[in-house]
């Protein structure tokens, strides 16, 4: 638990995505942090975590990656990410180093400073005060390495059951890769093109207006297919939602509009495919 | 069998262009992960034993020459033999030696990936020996000339009407589209061979030290039938496969057709110790056991080591979405899925497998239901390692990931490549937003769109504000006019 | 030699050379320890909630149960099986404990003792051990119970005495080692149901090679 005489300082950890794709997931996750009485900052020399080394066997590049990660984040009392693959990637970095390597023992010190944010909201600090309003029905896909290497699945479920008005309808296979896997996706884009025709169409037979999830490089890949498909379903971040950012057009959208709640059965949808 | 793992990207976009194989598929996902589901949900102690499992295989694989020089003993006290094969060619020879000893003409087999991995029908069949596969999915297979795509589940990849004409063509008799009727054509044929065939290929899915017991895992009784008729019953197997006793097989027995069928256990779990004894009415009268190494010492005391905690369940396969994707026979050789990307490499060479531990977006859904808990994840990006030290990786790999690294430890360069491609790609995506063509990004948008960046990077949104706030803590007489 | 060099490569790997006289000692303890695992909860109950978890499974297991109150009755109920299956021969192991009980019951049904043989439609056999876990027979092959009785006919009938119920199978196998003297039979079968198959389209069929029916005579007494 952090200390209740003082508010818990916290280093945004942006993650390269959010950077270069959709700034807003970041200022939402400034803004939680916040009505949760968080101080936050954002260190300045923070890239990339390094995965796209890290799962391409670049060992080398990978530990350099993390060497300056680990410093772009000391001395902070809590590193919070929006993305369960990214802050999984920092969980990572004890392993890149030998037990002797004076950076192993850095890398366990950052690692347990590290959180998710949806973990970090629920499981550190117990908050529940979500205070924004969500008028339709959404769908949470559970991405890969938040849910098997974070654990995170009951956390975002139960930050979004405080929202107004927002209504949760479970997909199939939840817990089913959505193909993105990085590299992956351009490395075999058959495959991953088959897998998120699976999880589009789980996601509209669903009947949810709204596709939530907790990563950026699993909602770019969702959303660019269910924009592909022509689905009016909608794709956000969790954050988005739970900032209460409703004015912000969703992801591969250029204008604000209102979702399309449940307008067709998931029958219908899922005939339409 | 012709290894096609080099090939893995063109057999995948075939696979998922296969109707026939989808339709297959489905019925693999349909079934296993959900049976599996509900047995794991009837036994309150699953993920305890699952850790006890791996505690046990860790240590015998720490003692794996005492253990296996403990069940050599009391093979051989039995009055069985052992052989010690390093290499498939070596196993190959030993079987057809046994056979020809005993003047065989057909041999009937019970299922074992063993056989298949060192190529065993193929070698017999060459030197004048008839190998009959028993289990009904290795049998439908051996009829069809074709190889099998999944280690428990054989024809996992075909579907009644490809069996129907499998039987249709070879037994001749009328057509029909009843498997119970397919099965009982195989049970009258197969009982022919049953009886006449004068050696017994079995597997192993245990070796017990305690009793120099081997034993076979089945529900048809096919594997039965196959060591307890002929005169010789050869059992192929791997040196990996050795536990300390019956209680620790045990062990691993509670979770194995948990993981693998869902079934609370296996019909028939059969332990067969050396020949059948004086007093014995039947049984062989020759108990030889084939112990395959194949490159399996060579994975003790590095990374791939874990590997060899695998019982061969085929949990990581069938909970795994790329798998479900493309079945067994893209990998291109005998184990596929996630345990056939870690061992295939070791068994074939990375210079020709390199495709398979790459195929995994690390999702870790195998990891997360492996009865023995190998990190298959893990072990895949230690195969990329490999690929990267070598030199193996594609150049667009290497040179790719070698320019971004390059970037990503210069945090002030970093800032200047992401604003600019920002920006790119903000152009690209228009008015809309949306990309629908990128150059050298093809892999992504042939199959989908890309959402375009919403605005400017985080990074100079975020400077931009603190600089406004800073001005404003500078000068709040401005602010206030 | 490949054992040696097998041997060889294994220690290489494990980074050292022969094991250690004490790591020898402490592998070879562990064996003569046969200590437990894990046991799940399941079936470590009273005895007769044992003998109940084991007709569920059994059952579960698609085995069919007749039970009986005394192994007399066993001839009677199996003449009446066998009548109604329409099938005229029973092919019985040379167990003295059948071969002593009454069979006029059997009446125009022939019993014979001997292996098994294609074509055989009925086996019966005792068996050593039910295990309530999972609903599954312990059987072993010895001087009167060929193991062709327990696969090869087309329909299995086996006798289990309610004593011999055990809760794991653990108990199992120390029953067996200490019925045996420790010298392991040939063949131990552990039999779950009959024989299936889901070959075809992952659908399960019944009766694939081994026996399509399983017939347990649970006897009380």
């Amino acid at each position: 638990m952090p200390n209740a005489e003082r508010s818990p300082q916290v280093a945004l950890f942006v993650t390269c995505l959010v950077d270069m794709f959709r700034p807003e997931i970041g200022f939402a996750s400034i803004s939680l942090l916040q009505q949760a009485g968080c101080s936050v900052e954002v260190p300045e020399r923070q890239t990339c975590c390094g995965q796209p080394a890290f799962n391409s066997g670049d060992r080398a590049s990978t530990q350099d990656i993390a060497r300056q990660t680990i410093e772009a984040f000391d001395g902070y009392e809590y590193v919070v990410g929006p993305s369960g693959s990214c802050i999984g990637m920092l969980h990572h970095y004890p392993e890149l180093f030998e037990a002797t390597d004076p950076w192993h023992a850095r890398a366990q010190d950052l690692k347990a400073r590290a959180f998710e944010i949806t973990s970090f909201l629920v499981d550190v600090l117990q908050f529940r005060g979500i205070q924004s309003e969500f008028d339709g029905s959404i769908s949470y896909h559970d991405s890969c390495a938040g849910l098997r290497e974070l654990g995170i699945k009951t956390q975002p479920r139960a930050l979004l059951s405080q929202v107004a008005g927002l209504q949760l309808s479970e997909m199939d296979e939840s817990e089913t890769c959505c193909g993105f896997g990085g590299t992956f996706c351009v490395k075999y884009p058959d495959i991953s093109n088959r897998m998120v025709e699976n999880k589009t169409a789980n996601t509209a037979a669903s009947g949810a207006g709204t596709l939530v999830g907790g990563d950026l490089g699993c909602l770019l890949n969702m959303a660019g297919k269910l924009k592909r498909q022509g689905h009016e379903i909608q794709t956000r971040h969790v954050v988005e939602i739970l900032a209460g950012q409703n004015d912000l057009a969703a992801i591969g959208e250029s204008e604000v509009r209102r979702p399309a709640t449940a307008a067709a059965s998931p029958y219908d949808l899922a005939k339409q495919l | 069998m012709q290894i096609t793992s080099p090939a893995f990207k063109q057999s995948a976009r075939i696979a998922l262009k296969d109707a026939s194989l989808q339709k297959a598929l489905g019925n693999l996902k349909a079934g296993f992960p959900v049976k599996r589901a509900q047995a794991v949900a009837r036994l309150p102690e699953f993920d305890a034993l699952r850790d006890e499992a791996r505690d046990l295989k860790n240590h015998i694989l720490e003692n794996l020459d005492i253990y296996l020089e403990q069940f050599e003993s009391k093979v051989l006290q039995q009055g069985g033999h052992v052989h010690w094969c390093r290499s498939s060619d070596d196993a190959c020879k030993t079987i057809l030696d046994i056979c020809q000893q005993v003047d065989a003409k057909t041999v009937t087999k019970g299922k074992s990936m063993v056989s298949e991995e060192i190529n065993l029908n193929d070698y017999l069949e060459k030197n004048g020996v008839t190998p009959v596969e028993t289990d009904l999915g290795e049998y439908i297979l051996q009829l069809r000339g074709d190889h099998p795509s999944h280690i428990i589940a054989p024809a996992i990849h075909l579907n009644l009407e490809d069996v129907s004409e499998a039987f249709h063509q070879h037994h001749h008799r009328p057509k029909s589209s009843d498997p119970a009727v397919l099965m009982q054509e195989a049970r009258e044929v197969l009982r022919e061979q049953f009886v006449a065939a004068d050696v017994g290929i079995t597997g192993a899915n245990f070796l017990v030290a305690e009793t120099g017991s081997t034993l076979i895992v089945t529900n048809e009784g096919n594997g039965d039938l196959t060591q307890t008729l002929p005169k010789t019953h050869i059992v192929v197997t791997s040196i990996e496969k050795v536990v300390p006793t019956l209680e620790d097989m045990t062990l691993f027995l509670r979770l194995l057709a948990r993981s693998a069928t869902g079934q609370e256990f296996t019909v028939y779990n059969t332990l067969s110790s050396g020949p059948k004894r004086s007093d014995d009415q039947d049984g062989p009268e020759n108990f030889h056991v084939v112990l395959v190494d194949n490159g399996r010492s060579d994975m003790l005391g590095g990374e791939l080591q874990e590997m060899l905690r695998c019982i061969r369940c085929s949990a990581c396969m069938n909970h795994c979405p790329v798998y479900g994707a493309v079945g067994g026979h893209s990998y291109g050789w005998v184990y596929p899925g996630p345990m056939g990307s870690v061992l295939t490499p070791q068994m074939i060479g990375i210079d020709k497998a390199a495709l398979l531990p790459n195929a995994s977006t690390f999702c870790g859904k195998c990891e997360s239901v492996c009865p023995v808990r190998i990190p298959l994840p893990k072990l895949m990006r230690h195969w990329r390692e490999k690929e990267f030290e070598r030199h193996l990786s594609p150049k667009a790999v290497r040179y790719g990931i070698g320019g971004w690294a390059f970037f990503a430890k210069r945090p002030r360069l970093y800032r200047l490549l992401s604003q600019g491609s920002n920006l790119a790609l903000r152009l690209l995506g228009g008015k809309k937003g949306l990309i629908h063509r990128l150059p050298l990004g093809a892999g992504w948008t042939d199959g989908r769109d890309m959402p375009a960046p919403s605005g400017k990077t985080f990074m100079q949104q975020w400077q931009a504000k603190q600089q406004v706030q800073q001005k404003q803590q500078q000068s709040p007489q401005e602010q206030q006019s | 030699m490949s054992r040696a060099e097998i041997m060889n490569n294994i220690r290489r790997g494990l980074g050292r050379g022969e094991a250690s006289p004490e790591q020898r000692a402490a592998a070879l303890a562990r064996i003569e320890a046969r200590a437990d695992n894990l046991i799940p909860q399941r079936a470590q109950l009273p005895r007769p909630e044992q003998v109940a978890l084991f007709k569920t499974m059994a059952l579960d297991a698609a085995a069919e149960l007749i039970e009986l109150d005394s192994i007399e009755q066993a001839p009677a109920a199996i003449a009446d099986w066998l009548a109604a299956q329409q099938i005229s021969e029973l092919v019985c192991a040379s167990d003295p404990a059948l071969q002593a009980l009454d069979w006029s019951a059997l009446g125009t049904i022939n019993r014979i003792e001997r292996v098994a043989q294609a074509g055989d439609m009925a086996s019966l056999t005792g068996s050593f051990a039910g295990i309530a876990e999972t609903g599954t027979l312990m059987l072993h092959s010895g001087s009167s119970s060929p193991t062709t009785l327990n696969f090869l006919p087309d329909n299995h009938l086996v006798i289990l005495h309610e004593s011999h119920i055990v809760g794991v199978y653990e108990e199992a196998w120390k029953r067996l080692r200490s019925a045996t003297a420790g010298q392991i039979p040939r063949t131990v079968n552990l039999i779950t149901g009959p024989s299936r198959s889901a070959d075809i389209e992952q659908k399960l069929q019944m009766g694939a090679h081994g026996p399509r029916t399983l017939v347990i005579l649970l006897i009380k007494e």
